[in-house]
């Protein structure tokens, strides 16, 4: 039902186009409709779980993360307008593909089948492409759609080939048929080098080490907005898939493929704190960081016990609410010629913006991990997680490379609190109300980001709730 | 529910500091000086209370207990004994005296500035009363984030590096006792069925012996890092030298508290066997401390470096006493964090109040200062010679007493140990000879105490000298505390033993 909204939004916006009514009136009605799938999702709460063909399963799970996907789409909705009301180029197609998008990682989310895999991230993947390079008189946009298109298609010839061995030594492209095949006997080699392939490309879209080049300069090109939307909503979806593929066929258990995982989980936690170190641009850094939470991502993964789906869902609701909150801020203080990416920018911002100041500072600390801030409980989620499975090696990295992380997300908060000068335009007045109902959206992150942080109980319980089937 | 009101009080201060900062530069002291002083009265209210009974009822005195995280076995859970009450007692005066002393000294952003300090103090009375290791390991981390932008922000010229260091290092060993914690977690649960972080229920985990040595260092190096111990030491003369002088002093007086506080809490009780086999290491280490501080202190040419590196001095004292393992031992530990607080709070005061005077650090540009300031000059040998040990001060009481039970366990040791006793006599005589006789160097007119700095040093001059004198009330109400200590150690170093028959 959510994803026939979304679809039909996406229809319904280009009618509107082709209306032409103004950006504004484009935005506030795919908010509305952002809104409308969120609370269709809400509506089908009490049917779950249900499955539609063989190709999707409704469950609470795929449920709380089409929420997730569905919300960071509404999240980038609200930052869009102060952020391209201002460009040149038209703004409008860009809901069209906002909503694509948000389809194709909702229907990744959902399915349990590799025709519906691929499909999702077919859609979502070709939606980026043009969104990426949307502002397309900037260098950086042109040479970051680029490099995400050659690599993502790529990627996704390598999760097609490792799909198709997979199905030659199965029989089957749904995950429930692939079980049952699975169990009968141990693993051949053949399945082992499938599911090889399909990692491949499911880490590319993750980014994690050593799939992770692209990061850094997409992060850096595409426009604010759509960064936050590939930190997050792209992530989520793939993860879901995976964690979904990961459960149905019990690959926890196969030993290379965990070996494989470990390897990869250490690599991204390291190498991604380590070339945050002396990032001077806050995208490209927090490209980095983003890196290194997918790896923190993997140890409450790899385990494959019981609570994996809590701790992945908890850890993926703080990030996504933290990388919000940053990005927010990001998107807020971007001018016309250029994202306000420069750290040099952010000087003196407490003293100039206090309330954006402390936003950024406490996503800063949440990102770190600090308690009283989301990032600390799901941190401690991930990390109980691991240990409980006796992941000792894991746990210890995770741990070294967040004290190294420190360094750089303390750099930043620093240079908010440094000296005096004050290089930042003064935030787009010009739309009273956007601004508002921006600030309004990120102090709600921020409320949520302490909350979290400091009673995380209730919510911990929804996450206890979930289930796969 | 009195302990939560503690906490609560400086918390909601801190907030209206910061709110009342936007209005009004002045108001903020106000409130923070109201916050930490009703915090002060409701801790002497709960030690006159309570001290009469406290040696009969046992060893805890109050307890407040809420569940908070219930999926993960995480409570509220706030305990006070006489240790704990000693220390909050501590935490509340200098944070009275803290605020005092910045009263004039910050002028930019005082909301700001109060916020932190008084969130400071809230972490720290929470970290002194946290009986849930989750609550625990929570208020520990509560109070890094603002003694980094009290650094980073107040501090002098090199205040962002010496905030780094700062942070990383309580950090990054803050982190392994998480992973400890973690571990501990998990065995109980697996031993018992029950999943928690409560003190109680994790102090009786039976751990194996290899194990518990790892488990040990995870949390052995969060509080050695803060206490510090002589090879983790190298971010407090940074962080003590460049922090105003507020900071400096609550991190001498409180900040280092916390890491023998944690020793004693924790690493004893829940690794005796362990504690036992690594006390000689640990002891020859804190002698190190002890030598290492004092000839660094000597050589140093900045006032506050000195009086750091006087720290990790006298916190070798505190090492090797937690490790004596003996009542008179530990009761010297307590006594020495007492009159630390109190010796080091006031030198650290006084450079802050010299150096608004001459704006340096450089005892070499010191000298002769008695002559226009008498009263800062007296003031200034009462402390030196605390902190050099003279009896009829606090400090030789707990220096004594940790000697005497040092004694009781390693001879050897203590005869290392007392030498540093003579070294603390030259590097004090030092700093007074220095600074307050010779010739003058400066001719500008220097004005002496105003009232508000007589006051605070009045405070502690009453104090120090009380502690001296009449040191028996300190030691009553950590009595119960410590023999419940020892007692503990007993019993499970005669468990294991008998486990080890069986065998």
């Amino acid at each position: 039902m959510p994803l026939t909204v979304l679809a039909g939004a996406s229809v319904l916006v280009m009618l509107l186009i082709v209306a032409r009514l103004s950006h504004r009136i484009i935005q506030l009605v795919s908010l509305l409709l952002f809104v409308i799938a969120f609370i269709c999702l809400l509506n089908i709460r009490g049917m779950l779980p249900y499955e539609v063909g063989s190709l999707f399963m409704i469950d609470s799970f795929g449920a709380f993360m089409t929420g997730l996907i569905i919300f960071s789409g509404l999240v980038v909705n609200i930052f869009s307008y102060i952020y391209f009301q201002e460009k040149e180029e038209g703004p409008k197609e860009y809901y069209v593909l906002l909503f694509l998008c948000t389809l194709g990682a909702c229907v990744l989310a959902l399915s349990e089948h590799f025709v519906s895999v691929f499909l999702g991230l077919e859609i979502l993947t070709i939606g980026l492409y043009a969104l990426i390079a949307y502002l397309r008189t900037r260098n950086h946009s042109i040479e970051a759609g680029i490099k995400y298109l050659v690599l993502a298609a790529f990627s996704s010839a390598f999760l097609l080939f490792g799909m198709a061995l997979v199905y030659l030594q199965t029989g089957t492209m749904s995950f429930a048929g692939m079980a049952g095949v699975v169990a009968a006997d141990s693993v051949p080699p053949l399945l082992i080098t499938g599911l090889g392939l399909m990692l491949v490309g499911l880490g590319f879209k993750l980014a994690v080490v050593p799939f992770h080049m692209w990061t850094a300069d997409v992060y850096q090109g595409a426009p604010v907005p759509v960064t936050t939307f590939i930190a997050t909503a792209s992530k989520g979806g793939v993860v879901a898939a995976m964690l979904r593929f990961f459960i149905a066929i019990d690959g926890f258990r196969s030993e290379p493929l965990q070996m494989v995982m470990i390897a990869i989980a250490i690599a991204s936690m390291v190498a991604g704190n380590l070339l945050a170190l002396r990032q001077k641009n806050i995208k490209r850094l927090l490209a980095y960081s983003s890196i290194a939470h997918l790896g923190y991502l993997l140890v409450a993964f790899i385990p494959g016990s019981a609570v994996v789906p809590q701790a992945v869902s908890f850890y993926l609701l703080t990030y996504f609410i933290t990388t919000f909150a940053a990005f927010g801020v990001i998107t807020i203080l971007s001018d016309s010629e250029s994202d306000a990416e420069d750290l040099g920018r952010y000087k003196a911002l407490f003293w100039k913006h206090p309330a954006l100041a402390s936003i950024l500072s406490i996503a800063m600390f949440s990102l770190a991990g600090i308690p009283l801030t989301a990032g600390f409980t799901g941190k401690f989620y991930v990390l109980t997680t691991g240990i409980g499975q006796g992941f000792w090696l894991l746990a210890v990295v995770l741990v070294l490379s967040s004290v190294v992380g420190l360094y750089y997300y303390l750099r930043v908060v620093t240079t908010l609190f440094a000296g005096t000068r004050d290089l930042l335009p003064d935030p787009p007045a010009k739309y009273p109300v956007f601004l508002g109902i921006s600030m309004a959206v990120l102090s709600i992150l921020t409320f949520a980001l302490i909350w979290l942080g400091v009673y995380p109980d209730s919510v911990i319980g929804v996450v206890q709730g979930l289930q796969l089937k | 529910m009195m302990l939560v009101l503690l906490i609560t009080v400086l918390m909601v201060g801190a907030v209206a500091a910061v709110v009342a900062g936007e209005w009004n530069r002045y108001l903020p002291r106000w409130i923070a000086l109201l916050a930490s002083a009703a915090g002060l009265l409701l801790v002497t209210l709960l030690w006159a209370n309570t001290s009469p009974h406290s040696v009969t009822d046992g060893q805890w005195l109050m307890d407040f207990r809420k569940e908070w995280i219930p999926s993960f076995g995480i409570t509220f859970h706030l305990a006070v004994d006489g240790l704990s009450l000693l220390l909050l007692a501590l935490t509340f005066f200098l944070g009275v005296l803290a605020v005092l002393c910045s009263w004039d000294e910050i002028r930019e952003r005082t909301g700001f500035y109060y916020f932190n300090l008084l969130w400071i103090l809230a972490g720290v009375a929470g970290v002194f009363m946290a009986m849930d290791m989750f609550l625990f390991y929570f208020f520990w981390e509560v109070m890094l984030i603002p003694m980094y932008f009290l650094i980073g922000i107040w501090g002098s010229e090199n205040r962002v590096y010496a905030a780094y260091k700062f942070f990383i290092f309580t950090q990054a060993s803050g982190l392994l006792m998480f992973l400890a914690i973690l571990g501990l977690y998990f065995i109980h649960g697996r031993d018992t069925g029950i999943y928690t972080f409560g003190y109680f229920e994790l102090i009786e985990t039976v751990i194996p012996f290899k194990t518990a040595f790892w488990l040990m260092s995870g949390f052995m190096i969060a509080f050695a890092v803060k206490l510090p111990v002589f090879p983790f030491h190298t971010w407090l003369p940074d962080a003590h030298g460049e922090a105003p002088t507020a900071g400096s002093l609550i991190l001498a007086g409180l900040l280092l508290k916390t890491g023998a506080y944690g020793m004693l809490r924790f690493v004893v009780p829940m690794f005796p066997e362990v504690v036992t086999d690594v006390a000689v290491p640990a002891m020859v280490l804190g002698v190190a401390g002890i030598v290492y501080g004092a000839v660094m202190a000597y050589s140093q040419t900045d006032l506050k470096r000195l009086v750091a590196f006087t720290s990790v001095s006298h916190m070798g004292f505190v090492i090797t006493g937690i490790f004596a393992l003996n009542e008179l031992a530990l009761q010297g530990v307590v006594m020495q964090l007492v009159t630390h607080a109190l010796s080091t709070g006031a030198l650290f005061l006084m450079a802050g109040m010299i150096k608004e005077r001459l704006h340096t650090r450089d005892i070499g540009q010191m000298g002769g200062l008695w002559g226009p300031m008498p009263q800062m000059g007296t003031i200034g040998l009462v402390f030196a010679m605390a902190s050099l040990g003279l009896p009829g001060l606090g400090n030789f009481v707990a220096e004594f007493l940790i000697l005497l039970g040092v004694f009781q366990a390693q001879p050897w040791i203590t005869v290392a140990a007392a030498s540093g006793l003579i070294f603390s006599a030259v590097y004090s005589l030092r700093i007074v000879g220095k600074i307050f006789l010779g010739p003058r160097r400066t001719m500008e007119a220097v004005p002496d105490f105003s009232f508000r700095e007589m006051l605070i040093m009045a405070a502690l001059t009453v104090s120090v000298v009380w502690l001296g004198l009449f040191p028996q009330p300190v030691i009553n109400t950590a009595r119960p505390a410590i023999t419940e200590l020892i007692r503990f150690m007993d019993v499970h170093s005669a468990a294991s033993h008998h486990q080890s028959y069986v065998k």
